[in-house]
């Protein structure tokens, strides 16, 4: 049942013209950081040589390209979960879910699935550009893992707050606005901790940059991988206790 | 099955803050019954049906459906219940075909049956012509239509439709009554609207809601009794008993209303001049007599627009 509706919400999303404009338009920035990214390392090339246990493509290339995907996906996600719920609300098409036999949990999950679907054909789009390096240089593919599944845990984050912001609202802009909101909030969170350098560990904890640097250099870190996790079931949760909600009404 | 109600509600109220939308409601639905719900803008129509189908839960009440609780168990109750909303819910950038395939999925029709179960549907609603075209394109009846395929598509055994005919041309909306007939020989229906006639023409029960409440719940049958052989109504200064009264020539029944007055039945012969020959020579005081040719239409402005305030008092 919830891959029925996430099909459905992922055709959706196709079957309008704002799918394909986002990838169009999200593909092309990431072409030129790529290639932006790739010229300087070009031209570092000669003096790396030189050096022992120099840093690769993996480090000059493709961590700064995902941690700028990073902020472009942070602009584009509120364009594509704003609509998720608040438009069902608003054309009234969300009793065709709720006298269905399905769960609130269901619709919940499928409608975030969907979205998510969306975002890893981006992501699985973005990831050639890396990987056509493999045919004339070597890359260190660990890293590129560790890259790429801190960008999903990053966009799937992003997507569960999304599709909240949509829960809570029948216009989609509203919607969008904020989730913008939250998540550059959420993004620059620690900025307010450097400038004081006391008692910042937790501002600093709840920024998503935080928990997504160390996986662009390669590091691991299962605490970093949990709290993308806990955000992704906070919010989701709430998703699923606020439509629950629009049954009872004030 | 069959000797459970398909529906049964009890005491279902609801509350939006503090207006009472829904107070105190009971009633059954069984197989082959449609029932009619009428009332005013406002009435509390919708609310209960949408409490009915899952949409919005009671303040307070018990709704079975087919024998099963929908708030303790809402994913088997909701299995048998179709619930066409007062604006179908149909997805502007699907095609019928698409969307019809959507809902069998969503109600768990197995896959080798959905095939079946879209052409069915299709067929029953008339939306063969348009399976392939996008139900944005559509024009509001065919799109109504849409809704009536998706309310019908898994064969629930309560059918729930919300003003099902609103924007139909007459044409289709003798056609979708057909369907409605045709539905209710083994589905349970309850049907809202504020067409009157459409009541008489589709129910057989017929239930008006006001203010929230019930006022009047009666089959189609026994409402025509009330509308038409004519009756008359009488007051009186000393009014007789009853008896005396069913003895005049062409009364059948004879009853003492509410505020005093009396209504006398009759199916033949009108007694009007033996009753006020009687009333003269028993000293009865008739002051007037009044013949009574009610309607369903009459019967629906009495009830409902009778001045008693039943809503503010729940506040």
């Amino acid at each position: 049942m919830i891959a029925t509706i996430a099909a459905r919400e992922l055709r959706s999303l196709f079957l309008s013209p704002l799918a394909w404009s986002i990838l169009a338009v999200t593909l092309f920035i990431f072409a030129y950081l790529f290639l932006s990214q790739l010229e300087a390392y070009v031209n570092l090339q000669p003096r790396l040589a030189a050096l022992n246990g120099a840093p690769g493509v993996a480090d000059i290339v493709v961590a700064p390209l995902f941690a700028d995907a990073a902020v472009v996906l942070l602009l584009i996600t509120p364009l594509v979960t704003m609509r998720v719920l608040s438009e069902e609300r608003r054309n009234r098409t969300l009793s065709l879910l709720f006298s269905a036999p399905v769960s609130m949990t269901e619709i919940v999950v499928g409608k975030y699935l969907g979205v998510v679907c969306f975002f890893l054909i981006l992501l699985g789009l973005l990831a050639l550009m890396p990987l056509s390096l493999l045919a004339g240089t070597e890359l260190d593919l660990g890293k590129l893992a560790a890259g790429m599944l801190g960008l999903m845990l990053v966009i799937a984050a992003f997507a569960a707050i999304g599709v909240y912001m949509s829960s809570l609202t029948e216009q989609p802009t509203v919607a969008a606005v904020m989730t913008f909101g939250l998540l550059l909030l959420l993004w620059i969170i620690d900025w307010a901790g450097n400038s004081r350098m006391e008692d910042s560990s937790t501002l600093a904890y709840l920024s998503m940059l935080r928990h997504y640097e160390p996986l662009l250099k390669g590091l691991f870190s299962s605490a970093d991988v949990a709290y993308y996790l806990l955000v992704i079931a906070l919010f989701t949760g709430l998703s699923i206790r606020r439509l629950d909600a629009t049954r009872l009404q004030p | 099955m069959s000797n459970t109600a398909l529906v049964h509600v009890e005491h279902l109220t609801r509350y939006y803050s503090l207006t009472c939308a829904v107070n105190d409601v009971s009633f059954d639905l069984a197989r082959g019954d449609v029932l009619g719900f009428l009332g005013p803008n406002g009435a509390g129509k919708s609310s209960t049906m949408q409490m009915i189908s899952g949409n919005l839960a009671p303040s307070a009440g018990q709704i079975c459906i087919a024998g099963v609780d929908l708030l303790d168990q809402p994913k088997r109750a909701k299995q048998s219940i179709g619930y066409l909303p007062e604006q179908p819910p149909v997805y502007r950038e699907l095609t019928v075909d698409e969307y019809l395939h959507y809902c069998a999925r969503l109600n768990r029709i197995p896959r080798s049956r959905i095939g079946a179960a879209v052409a069915a549907a299709k067929d029953r609603c008339g939306l063969g012509d348009v399976g392939r075209r996008l139900i944005g394109n559509l024009s509001k009846g065919y799109q109504q239509r849409a809704g009536i395929a998706q309310a019908i598509i898994h064969n629930p055994a309560v059918v729930i439709l919300d003003e099902p005919t609103v924007g139909l041309d007459p044409i289709q909306i003798r056609e979708i009554r057909a369907l409605i007939c045709e539905l209710g020989n083994e589905h349970g229906i309850i049907l809202s609207t504020h067409i009157l006639p459409e009541v008489q023409a589709t129910c057989n029960r017929v239930q008006i809601i006001h203010h929230g409440k019930l006022v009047f719940a009666d089959s189609t049958r026994g409402m025509e009794q009330r509308m038409n052989p004519t009756s008359l109504l009488a007051v009186f200064k000393h009014a007789p008993d009853m008896d005396s009264l069913r003895q005049i020539a062409g009364v059948d029944i004879a009853e003492r209303l509410t505020d005093g007055r009396i209504r006398v039945h009759y199916s033949d012969t009108d007694p009007a001049a033996a009753l006020v020959e009687q009333s003269v020579s028993h000293r009865w005081g008739l002051h007037e007599l009044t013949p009574e040719r009610r309607t369903l239409e009459q019967i629906f402005i009495e009830l409902t627009c009778s001045e008693t305030p039943v809503s503010e008092d729940a506040a």
